[in-house]
């Protein structure tokens, strides 16, 4: 076999793998816009923001060290102990939800009845508002984020696959783990939403609000249960990425990578979100690897923007998204 | 008391229909105009030029050219830093290509070919609606920077990377390259901004602009009245660009001087424009002004409050700015969604009143 295929093969199952990446993050984009009709820019923040609370939590760090010592001149930063990866991750779950109740009781609650692009909007301003206060909280300085997820080269991927064609692939570990948390997350996702009652009432008001109104549903219950399940879904993409880059300001961007995964999907399909992200993320890494060289590289940027902006040209609510109905 | 449209009586449809229409206003626009021109320049120095006086006029500019398009047609943007790279570099390869002609007319052509690249990337506006339109012009910001750093024509193959503004006069003065003088430079962007709130105002209020806000309002409803989407919609995309790429060929200019593409028109400047238009109210001139001055101030008065009063660490104050900036945008949706202009607005009602409460 030539070996510009098999480099070819390597490429397209890293870029798999980051697609799962990329459609873990989509999947908090299309839960709130599901539930609320919100399109939550802040999601990326938001995955940051999890992921600098759980290694501030881990580490001990006290919270606005830095505007405390500035406002009354002390030198403190540590309280001295370091909690366990779970008990952290629980932690920080506690204050995503407080997190959730907060954005739905300040923000959301007073928006109703608003155009959708004014609630699009008001996430902007959110996310900038939570990168502000993630900073000040546990300072924004790179940070390095280990949950024990296992990392580094597969070795039993590489011996299978040097066997067969002479040439071992580099497939990550961590990789491996993500793809396997996607797909249980995505699982529990689907049979919360199809089975569990609060999953049926969420599906109710992602229907029709005033109707799911009417049958006793709280939307205020609901939306702040949907915005602490992208809260948990932001964690969990944060445990990844952080795991994977480190914990920094560039993770926020990721919410970036997942806005056209979303316009490829679709912005109410969770299997487009899957879907999608997968197409993106092979998409990308085979034109880097094919086309990228001749054009000076890093064409990543940009490519899965202009892949969704083509493909909407041709259908404009996406592969799996609901048909576009315009009434006068 | 002053405030009165009370007496001051019409006698043309012309005289009805100016943009001014109460004689106070008027007043206030002329002393405002007075003040720009024949004041200011011989007051200001290098610092208070370049801290606010050419970010408010060339922001003002970029966020006049986004509201157009947001505020008066509803299409939104996330592309305008891209759009100001365009103007930026299109700036540049007129500057460097032909070195004879006036500075002047390379702005107004930068600006031009924007609107070229600005229909261009609004085509798909027609398929693709809202929130995917939206998205979809990340398409543009993307793409046009990545473009411009990795497509070494654009930037004549300097090793850096960077573009460089050469010096050019107008009428004998420098108003690029280091040489500048503050006032020179003050009063090129004033002149430009002028111009283009001119242009902007009268066309928001002719047929055109009526057309966008139909489009606005009711795209559907809009095309069953006679107004042509395609024109329409494309139409917004054109002007829109071409202010913001004016904006970007004086931000590169007249402002920076040496820019790199990345840094000076990344997502951030996109978010910043947008920023602008929401605070100083979607659909106003005044607003496109009002939203620019106060973003421009507010880093400005943050780190006067900060750093030098409080002597708090840089860092710190940065980060505030984003909690501030983040809140103010949040409150500004859920108290004002039409932004300063609207209390402007509110503020005006009140004065015809006042000191009388009925």
């Amino acid at each position: 076999m030539p070996e510009q295929l098999i480099w070819g093969m390597e490429v397209f199952f890293n870029g798999l793998m980051a697609g799962v990446l990329y459609a873990l993050v989509a999947l908090g984009f299309v839960l709130i816009f599901k539930a609320s009709g919100i399109f939550n820019y802040a999601q990326g923040v938001m995955a940051l923001f999890a992921a600098l609370t759980l290694v501030g939590i881990m580490e001990g760090q006290v919270p606005f060290a830095h505007l405390i010592n500035a406002i009354f001149g002390t030198e403190i930063h540590h309280f001295g102990w370091h909690v366990p990866g779970l008990l952290a991750i629980l932690l920080t779950m506690v204050v995503m939800i407080a997190l959730a109740w907060a954005v739905n009781q300040f923000i959301f609650r007073h928006l109703v009845n608003q155009e959708p692009i004014i609630l699009f909007m008001a996430t902007i301003g959110l996310a900038y508002f939570l990168e502000g206060v993630g900073d000040i909280m546990w300072g924004s300085d790179i940070k390095k984020l280990d949950v024990g997820l296992p990392q580094g080269i597969n070795g039993p991927i590489d011996e299978l696959t040097y066997n067969i064609f002479n040439y071992g692939f580099f497939i990550d570990n961590l990789d491996l783990v993500a793809t396997l948390v996607a797909a249980l997350l995505v699982i529990a996702l689907v049979i919360f939403a199809q089975y569990s009652k609060q999953g049926r009432a969420m599906r109710a008001v992602a229907d029709d609000h005033q109707a799911a109104l009417s049958v006793g549903i709280s939307l205020n219950f609901i939306w702040v249960m949907v915005w602490s399940l992208a809260g948990f879904v932001a964690l969990v993409a944060g445990i990844m990425w952080g795991t994977k880059s480190g914990v920094q300001f560039s993770l926020s961007l990721i919410a970036l990578k997942a806005l056209p995964v979303l316009m490829l999907g679709g912005f109410t399909s969770i299997p487009g979100a899957i879907v999608g992200g997968l197409i993106i993320g092979v998409g990308e890494k085979l034109f880097e690897f094919a086309v990228g060289p001749m054009v000076g590289g890093a064409t990543e940027n940009w490519f899965a923007y202009v892949l969704a902006l083509l493909f909407l040209v041709f259908r404009p609510q996406g592969l799996f998204g609901e048909k576009i109905i315009e009434r006068v | 008391m002053l405030y009165r449209e009370a007496g001051d009586f019409k006698t043309s449809y012309v005289a009805d229909s100016q943009t001014f229409p109460i004689k106070f206003d008027r007043y206030r626009y002329y002393a405002v105009l007075i003040i720009g021109f024949a004041f200011i320049p011989f007051v200001i120095n290098d610092y208070w030029v370049n801290a606010i006086f050419l970010p408010f006029l060339i922001y003002s500019i970029a966020a006049i050219g986004l509201n157009i398009l947001t505020g008066y047609c509803g299409q939104v943007s996330l592309g305008t830093g891209g759009f100001m790279a365009v103007g930026a570099y299109a700036c540049y390869k007129l500057m460097t290509a032909f070195p004879e002609v006036s500075i002047l007319i390379h702005v107004l052509l930068a600006g031009g070919i924007t609107a070229g690249v600005g229909v261009l990337f609004g085509l798909p506006s027609l398929r693709i609606k809202g929130f995917y339109l939206a998205v979809a012009t990340l398409a543009a910001q993307f793409f046009l920077v990545w473009l411009f750093n990795r497509v070494p024509w654009f930037y004549n193959y300097s090793a850096s990377g960077q573009i460089n503004a050469p010096e050019r006069t107008m009428f004998g003065v420098p108003v690029t390259g280091p040489e500048t003088a503050a006032w020179a430079a003050y009063l090129f962007c004033l002149v430009l901004t002028v111009f283009c709130a001119l242009i902007a105002r009268n066309l928001t209020r002719g047929m055109m602009g009526r057309k966008w806000m139909a489009i606005r309002d009711m795209d559907i409803a809009a095309e069953i009245i006679g107004v042509n989407p395609l024109m329409a919609k494309l139409s917004a995309f054109a002007v829109s660009s071409f202010f913001v790429g004016v904006a970007g060929a004086l931000f590169f200019a007249v402002y920076l001087g040496a820019v790199e593409v990345g840094e000076a028109f990344g997502i951030t400047k996109s978010f910043l424009v947008l920023f602008m238009v929401i605070i100083g109210g979607l659909g106003s001139i005044f607003g496109s002004f009002a939203g620019a001055a106060f973003l421009v101030l507010l880093p400005v008065v943050l780190k006067l409050v900060g750093v030098d009063l409080l002597g708090w660490p840089t860092d710190l104050v940065a980060h505030l700015q984003l909690i501030i900036v983040g809140a103010l945008i949040v409150l500004f949706l859920i108290v004002e969604p039409h932004g300063l202009a609207q209390l402007w607005r509110v503020a005006k009602e009140k004065l015809r009143l006042w000191p009388f409460p009925h």
